[in-house]
């Protein structure tokens, strides 16, 4: 099992590795190994889906946050071809917490716009923990933009703990930011698809998630607020997060019972970094699926119904005005 | 969010009518200076302290008594009461009797007041919130009835004027409060292409998702002196960041040396630059003719944006000069 692994995997983690000490020892040609291991091996798999079949929201997070969890690069480098990364929102400066750049979907020229985390603490660094600056946002719209006027498909992953909260940020207008990119990406002339692939962290998160069609990875979780955030305020103690994490309801089936995404992309049993090659393949397919049915749509009618989507969301009740 | 309460001080709420407002004190103690002033004089200053130009926060039915021409002032969409979707609660504290509670303590079903009404004699679309009801916060109900104010500007081609005055998206509705904030402002890009205008106006506090969204959309945005806008609250910043923030930092002032804003607009002043801004924002109908001759768009989508708005509503005759009012509404 790859990299860092979270408190509930502990038990599965020892197991796995008793099970790679045995088969490395054995060498396939004792027979009562190879009974052992076989009966091992089936315990392991019960294991997992007893693990990840009955995660609580907040162990939800916590994999949707693990480390080892690929990231954008991760899934561009697998699910598309011809990758051309381009930079800098031509305002201010180039932001890497938000990549983006032309890439081909089965041959076909689309936009790629994601969140980027860093793997290692430098990178992670310069990658502002996947939280974009204003210019990030600005950037994002300026290549949305572009692939508009061309005619060109856009594909977003999404995966942030939040826009950034800091001094340069307010200076340099982070609403104003979100705002425009919200209103923008509401009206694009092009197919929008937007994939919550890990966090999905508040307006951060929509900044680059307004879309013909929202997916979300199994495992992902999106909400108005972090865990932490929402524990602090309203419980007045961040300790709550796992409380916070269960009231904000904020799991892919969530969201799905709510309307507020359109499609759940299931993950490799106990999520997408212990089968990366996997996810970004069923991922290649849902997309390639899901921009063929929008293609079918004239640009007037996709904008109108994109529109009416968010027009649509919400829910209340209205009673004849006293 | 809880940073809003060490403002408290000096800032009560005060639904018209109600009992409090007749039980509160005669002398009030400005926020900000700290000078002893008349309760009856502060409310004829529009709740201005005359000794620093600090700008007492008030509920929404008060601060349509600063906009618009007396009387003009009709209510629109009442009766939406939010639905409390993921029976929200926190620890002993159930969304559903905050609302409750609320709406009792304010005398408002949500966080916005909507309606038409008249600036200078020109007829527009308002909505004003209230921070008094949950902080300003913006959930399922907030989103609707700007999205219907929205609406109505788009038919009847009259300005909309948004006062915002907001913690941000309401967490206890968690991801569909996100949402209001795609939804208002995917609309106001239909008002934006059909050219009827919006003047977004900042009081304090003004931070989050109603920030994030519709309030810095506006064709202008204003803001009241010393008002707190931002995304991010400064407790947040200052916690991320771990440093002293700097002095002013996300004040109005502080927006509009940043480029964040159009004007800070004293409340005394506020009904001259709208009655200007209004005057300036009408089309005359030679640029309409300009724009419908020979419009070049991307795309068919905003097209039938504008069709939608033009067909809605006649269109309406524009007063001669900028100061000339219009009065065929």
């Amino acid at each position: 099992m790859p990299g860092p692994y979270l408190d509930f995997e502990k038990p599965l983690v020892e197991l796995e590795s008793h099970i790679e000490d045995l088969r490395a020892l054995a060498d396939g040609q004792d027979l009562q190994v190879r009974d052992e291991l076989r009966r091992l091996e089936s315990k392991a798999e019960d294991l997992r889906r007893k693990v990840y079949g009955n995660l609580s929201r907040w162990q939800r997070v916590m994999l949707a946050r693990h480390p080892a969890r690929p990231y954008t690069l991760d899934y561009v480098e697998r699910v598309f071809t011809d990758w051309t990364e381009l930079h800098g929102d031509r305002l201010y400066r180039d932001d890497p917490a938000i990549v983006g750049g032309l890439a081909r979907l089965d041959g076909e020229p689309v936009m790629v716009i994601g969140h980027q985390k860093g793997r290692e603490t430098r990178d992670n660094i310069a990658r502002n923990f996947g939280m974009p600056h204003p210019e990030g946002y600005r950037k994002a719209l300026r290549l949305m933009e572009t692939a508009a006027r061309f005619g060109r498909p856009i594909i977003t992953l999404v995966d942030t703990p939040g826009a950034y909260p800091g001094v340069g940020a307010e200076e340099r207008g982070q609403a104003e930011a979100i705002a425009r990119n919200l209103r923008e990406m509401a009206r694009l002339p092009v197919p929008v698809i937007a994939v919550i692939t890990g966090e999905g962290g508040s307006g951060g998160a929509l900044a680059l998630a307004v879309g013909d069609r929202v997916l979300m990875l199994e495992h992902a979780v999106y909400a108005v607020i972090s865990p932490e955030g929402c524990a602090s305020i309203l419980w007045k103690d961040a300790a709550k997060k796992a409380e916070a994490a269960e009231a904000l309801r904020l799991t892919s089936e969530d969201l799905a019972r709510q309307g507020v995404i359109d499609r759940i992309v299931s993950e490799p049993l106990g999520g997408a970094h212990r089968n990366v090659e996997a996810m970004a393949t069923e991922l290649r397919r849902v997309l390639i699926e899901e921009l063929a049915a929008l293609r079918a749509q004239p640009p007037g009618v996709l904008v109108e119904r994109r529109l009416e989507k968010y027009a649509r969301m919400g829910t209340w009740r209205e009673e004849a005005a006293p | 969010m809880t940073w809003w309460q060490r403002e408290k001080t000096g800032l009560k709420p005060q639904p018209k009518g109600s009992r409090r407002e007749i039980a509160d004190e005669l002398w009030v103690k400005c926020s900000s200076c700290g000078e002893i002033l008349f309760r009856q004089e502060l409310v004829k200053q529009r709740w201005v302290c005359p000794k620093c130009r600090f700008h007492f926060r008030v509920s929404a039915h008060e601060y349509l008594g600063f906009l618009l021409d007396e009387g003009s002032f009709a209510e629109t969409h009442r009766g939406l009461l939010s639905e409390d979707p993921l029976e929200f609660r926190a620890g002993k504290d159930r969304y559903r009797d905050k609302l409750i509670q609320a709406r009792q303590a304010t005398g408002l079903e949500d966080a916005v007041i909507t309606g038409r009404g008249k600036v200078e004699g020109r007829p527009v679309i308002v909505a004003v919130m209230d921070f008094n009801f949950l902080g300003g916060s913006m959930g399922s109900v907030v989103g609707e009835k700007v999205a219907r104010a929205i609406g109505d500007s788009l038919a009847a081609r009259q300005p909309l004027i948004i006062v915002s005055q907001s913690g941000g998206a309401r967490m206890q509705e968690s991801i569909l409060s996100l949402m209001q904030m795609a939804k208002t402002s995917a609309l106001l890009g239909r008002l934006r292409d059909a050219a009827v205008p919006f003047i977004s106006i900042l009081t304090h506090p003004t931070t989050g998702g109603v920030t994030a969204s519709f309030a810095m959309l506006g064709d202008l945005v204003l803001a009241e002196p010393r008002a707190l806008v931002g995304f991010a609250g400064p407790r947040v910043i200052q916690q991320t960041i771990q440093a002293e923030l700097p002095e002013g930092f996300q004040t109005s002032e502080f927006l509009l040396e940043h480029g964040m804003v159009d004007r800070v607009v004293d409340r005394h002043e506020l009904r001259r630059v709208l009655d200007r801004a209004l005057a300036f924002l009408t089309w005359s109908e030679a640029a309409r003719g300009r724009r419908e001759g020979g419009a070049v768009r991307l795309d068919d989508g905003p097209r039938l944006a504008i069709r939608g708005g033009d067909e809605a509503a006649p269109r309406r005759a524009t007063g001669g000069g900028p100061e000339g009012h219009d009065a065929s509404a």
